[in-house]
C-alpha cells in the first residue's frame, strides 16, 4: 500500500519566512498541523460518502449475517449466531446451490484467468508495433470494453441461439457441410458455462491488453537490439527480454482479472432470467447473493454470502499485494 | 520492437491484424446490422447475416414508442441514465479530487490515518455491501437519488487524485500561499487547471462504470419511470415474444453514447487505466 510522505518533508520556504529561529523541532509541530480545518473540510464529503456507502453497509452485512433477517416480516430480527453459515455449508438444501457457485466462479476463474491474460498478451504483442493506422486496430480490440455487459449479454444471446438459425450454430452447419443441427449452447449444462466466458472475454479482454501494451512500451529499445546482435531468436527474444521485463505488470493484470472474475454477475443474471441459460452450471456466488436477497428476502443468509464473497477477493486482493509489490520496488 | 521490418512482413503483420480484428468486431458488425433489419430477419443464420435491404424503421419504433410492456419511452430511460451519469461523474471529480487534495497536500494531523482509511475502504467492491445497502436503504427504491448517492464517493478515484497530486511541486502552492491565496483558492484556481489529465481519465472510467451499471438497478428499480437504460435493456429482450430488430436498436442507442466518448477521449482513457494499473 502506497504512504503518504512524512509531513517533515514539504515547505522548506516557510521556514525562511517563520522566523529567525533555527530550524528547531518544536516550530514543526504547530506547523505539521497548520491545515487541520480546511484538511478536514476538503475530506469530509467524500470520506464521509465512504464511510456511509462502504464502511457502514460492510459492518452492517457482518451483523446481518450472525441475525434472522428477513425483508417484509413481522417478526422481530433474531440472534441466528452461525446458523448461516452453517447452512451455507452443510444444510442439503442450501449448501448446494451455495458450494456450486463457488465452484462455478472457481471454475470461471480458472479459466478466465489464464486464458484472458494469454489472449490480452498475446494481443498487445502484436499491437506493439510501429505501423500505419496501428492505433485504429488498438481501438478496435478495446471497443467491446465500452460495451454494458447487458447488451453483450444480449448480443452473444443471438449468436448462441439454440435454433438452426442461430449465427454460431447456422456457421458450424456450413463449415461441416450440413452436419450441425440445432445446438442448445446457453441451455445445456456442459456448454453454459463455457458461453458465459467466452462472451466475458471477448467483452474484457481489451482492458488487461491496454495495461499489458503500457507495460510492453516501457521496455527500452537497446534491449531488443542487444539480443538481436546475439543473434536471439524471436521466441528467445520473448522469453528472455519480454516476458521477464513485463512480470510484474502481467501478474498484476492476471491477479485483477481474478478478482473481476469474482465478481461476475450482470451477464448470468441477465441470461438465466431471459436467455435460457442453464441456472445450476452458472449461477456464481454474486447472483446466490442477490436471488437470496431480493427473491427470498433473505437478507441475514445473503449477507453470510457477501461475506464470504468478500473473504474471497480480500484473500486474492492480499495475494496480488505480496506478489507484485517486491517486483515494483525494484 | 526495433526491428528492420521487409515490405512482406509488414503485408503479413497488417493480414494477420486484419484478419483477427475482423474476427474480433463480429459480435458488434451483427449488432449494427441487426439493427437495421426487420425483426425476422435477425435469427436467420449465416446466410441472413448481411440485410437484403436497410431500413431505420426499428430505430423510428424504438424511439417512437418502445415496443415493451413496461410503459416507458426511450428517452425517459435516456434522460435517467444521462441524469445518474452526469452526477456520479461531476460530482464524484468534485467531492474525490478535494479529498485527495486535502489528504495528500495539506499537512494536518490524523491525515495518515484517514487516509490509510480510504486505502482500505478501497478493497471492498461494491457487491459486498449491495445486500446490506439494499436492507437499509429499502424504503428509498425506485429514487432517482438513492441511485446516484452510493457511487458519487469513490476510494479508487481518490487513489487517482493522490498519485497526481504528490507529483506536483511543493513550489506552485508555497507560490500561491505567499500571495496571500489559501489552500481552497489554491485548490480550485491552480492545481484543478494544471491537474486536467487525472480529471479527465477519472472522469471518462467514472462514466464508463456508471453507465453499464447494472447490479445496483435490479436491487433497487422496478418502476419504469426512473430505470436507467442497461436494465431496460434486460427487461426488453425479457419479453416474450421478443422484437429482436427493436432491441438490437435499443441496443445500439445504449452503447452510442459510450462510443462516442470513447472516440474522441481515447488517449486520456487509456492513458488513465494503464498508468493506475502498471504504477499501481
Amino acid at each position: 500500500m502506497k504512504t503518504v510522505e512524512p509531513a517533515h518533508t514539504a515547505a522548506p520556504g516557510r521556514a525562511q519566512a517563520a522566523s529567525s529561529a533555527p530550524p528547531a523541532k518544536p516550530s514543526r509541530r504547530p506547523r505539521g498541523n497548520r491545515d487541520l480545518l480546511h484538511g478536514l473540510l476538503m475530506s469530509a464529503p467524500a470520506v464521509g460518502g465512504l464511510i456511509a456507502f462502504v464502511g457502514i453497509p460492510f459492518g452492517y452485512a457482518v451483523v446481518l449475517s450472525f441475525y434472522n433477517v428477513r425483508l417484509g416480516s413481522p417478526l422481530e430480527p433474531a440472534f441466528f449466531g452461525v446458523e448461516h453459515y452453517r447452512r451455507l455449508f452443510t444444510d442439503p438444501d442450501l449448501s448446494g446451490p451455495f458450494l456450486r457457485a463457488l465452484l462455478n466462479n472457481l471454475t470461471f476463474a480458472a479459466v478466465v484467468v489464464p486464458l484472458q491474460t494469454g489472449l490480452a498478451l498475446a494481443l498487445a504483442i502484436l499491437l506493439n508495433r510501429k505501423l500505419k493506422a496501428i492505433g485504429l486496430f488498438r481501438s478496435f480490440f478495446f471497443m467491446p470494453v465500452v460495451f454494458p455487459m447487458a447488451l453483450v449479454a444480449v448480443i452473444w444471446r443471438l449468436i448462441l441461439a439454440r435454433s438452426e438459425q442461430g449465427m454460431l450454430n447456422s456457421a458450424l452447419d456450413v463449415v461441416s457441410f450440413g452436419n450441425w443441427g440445432a445446438f442448445d449452447w446457453l441451455g445445456d449444462g456442459l456448454t453454459a458455462m463455457g458461453s458465459i466466458i467466452v462472451l466475458s472475454v471477448w467483452q474484457g479482454v481489451g482492458f488487461q491488453m491496454v495495461i499489458l501494451l503500457a507495460g510492453l512500451q516501457q521496455i527500452p529499445g537497446e534491449l531488443y537490439e542487444a539480443s538481436q546482435l546475439d543473434r536471439a531468436s524471436r521466441w528467445q527474444q520473448f522469453r528472455h527480454v519480454t516476458l521477464p521485463s513485463i512480470r510484474g505488470t502481467l501478474v498484476f493484470v492476471a491477479m485483477l482479472t481474478s478478482v473481476l472474475s469474482f465478481r461476475v454477475f450482470d451477464q448470468v443474471y441477465i441470461l438465466i432470467r431471459g436467455g435460457g441459460l442453464d441456472e445450476d452450471a452458472t449461477r456464481t456466488v454474486m447472483y446466490q447473493a442477490v436471488t437470496t436477497a431480493f427473491d427470498q428476502n433473505n437478507i441475514g443468509q445473503a449477507s453470510a454470502v457477501t461475506v464470504v464473497f468478500f473473504l474471497i477477493v480480500v484473500a486474492l486482493t492480499i495475494v496480488q499485494r505480496r506478489v507484485v509489490r517486491p517486483d515494483n520496488e525494484d | 520492437m526495433a526491428m528492420t521490418r521487409t515490405p512482406v512482413r509488414r503485408v503479413l503483420d497488417y493480414a494477420v491484424l486484419s484478419v483477427l480484428a475482423f474476427v474480433f468486431a463480429l459480435p458488434a458488425l451483427y449488432l449494427f446490422l441487426g439493427s437495421l433489419k426487420p425483426s425476422d430477419e435477425v435469427l436467420n443464420g449465416l446466410s441472413g447475416f448481411l440485410p437484403t435491404r436497410l431500413s431505420f424503421d426499428n430505430y423510428a419504433a424504438v424511439l417512437d414508442s418502445l415496443n415493451s410492456d413496461s410503459t416507458g419511452y426511450f428517452w425517459q430511460f435516456m434522460g435517467v441514465s444521462v441524469l445518474l451519469s452526469f452526477v456520479v461523474v461531476t460530482g464524484g471529480l468534485i467531492v474525490n479530487s478535494m479529498a485527495a487534495y486535502g489528504l495528500t497536500r495539506l499537512k494536518w494531523r490524523g491525515r495518515n490515518a484517514v487516509f490509510t482509511l480510504v486505502l482500505l475502504l478501497m478493497l471492498i467492491p461494491f457487491e459486498s455491501v449491495a445486500v446490506p445497502l439494499f436492507y437499509m436503504y429499502n424504503g428509498q427504491r425506485n429514487t432517482l437519488y438513492i441511485q446516484a448517492l452510493p457511487f458519487v464517493a469513490n476510494a479508487f478515484a481518490i487513489y487517482q487524485f493522490h498519485t497526481f497530486f504528490k507529483k506536483i511541486p511543493p513550489s506552485i502552492e508555497e507560490a500561491a500561499r505567499l500571495d496571500g491565496a489559501g489552500p481552497w483558492r489554491t485548490f480550485f484556481a491552480i492545481i484543478v487547471p494544471m491537474s486536467r489529465p487525472v480529471f479527465a481519465s477519472v472522469a471518462i472510467l467514472t462514466f464508463l462504470i456508471q453507465w453499464g451499471s447494472f447490479l445496483w438497478p435490479v436491487l433497487m428499480v422496478s418502476d419504469p419511470s426512473v430505470r436507467p437504460l442497461p436494465l431496460e435493456m434486460s427487461v426488453f429482450q425479457g419479453q416474450q415474444p421478443p422484437d429482436w430488430g427493436q432491441i438490437l436498436a435499443f441496443g445500439v442507442l445504449l452503447v452510442l453514447p459510450v462510443l462516442v466518448v470513447f472516440a474522441f477521449f481515447q488517449r486520456w482513457f487509456v492513458q488513465g487505466v494503464a498508468s493506475s494499473a502498471v504504477k499501481g
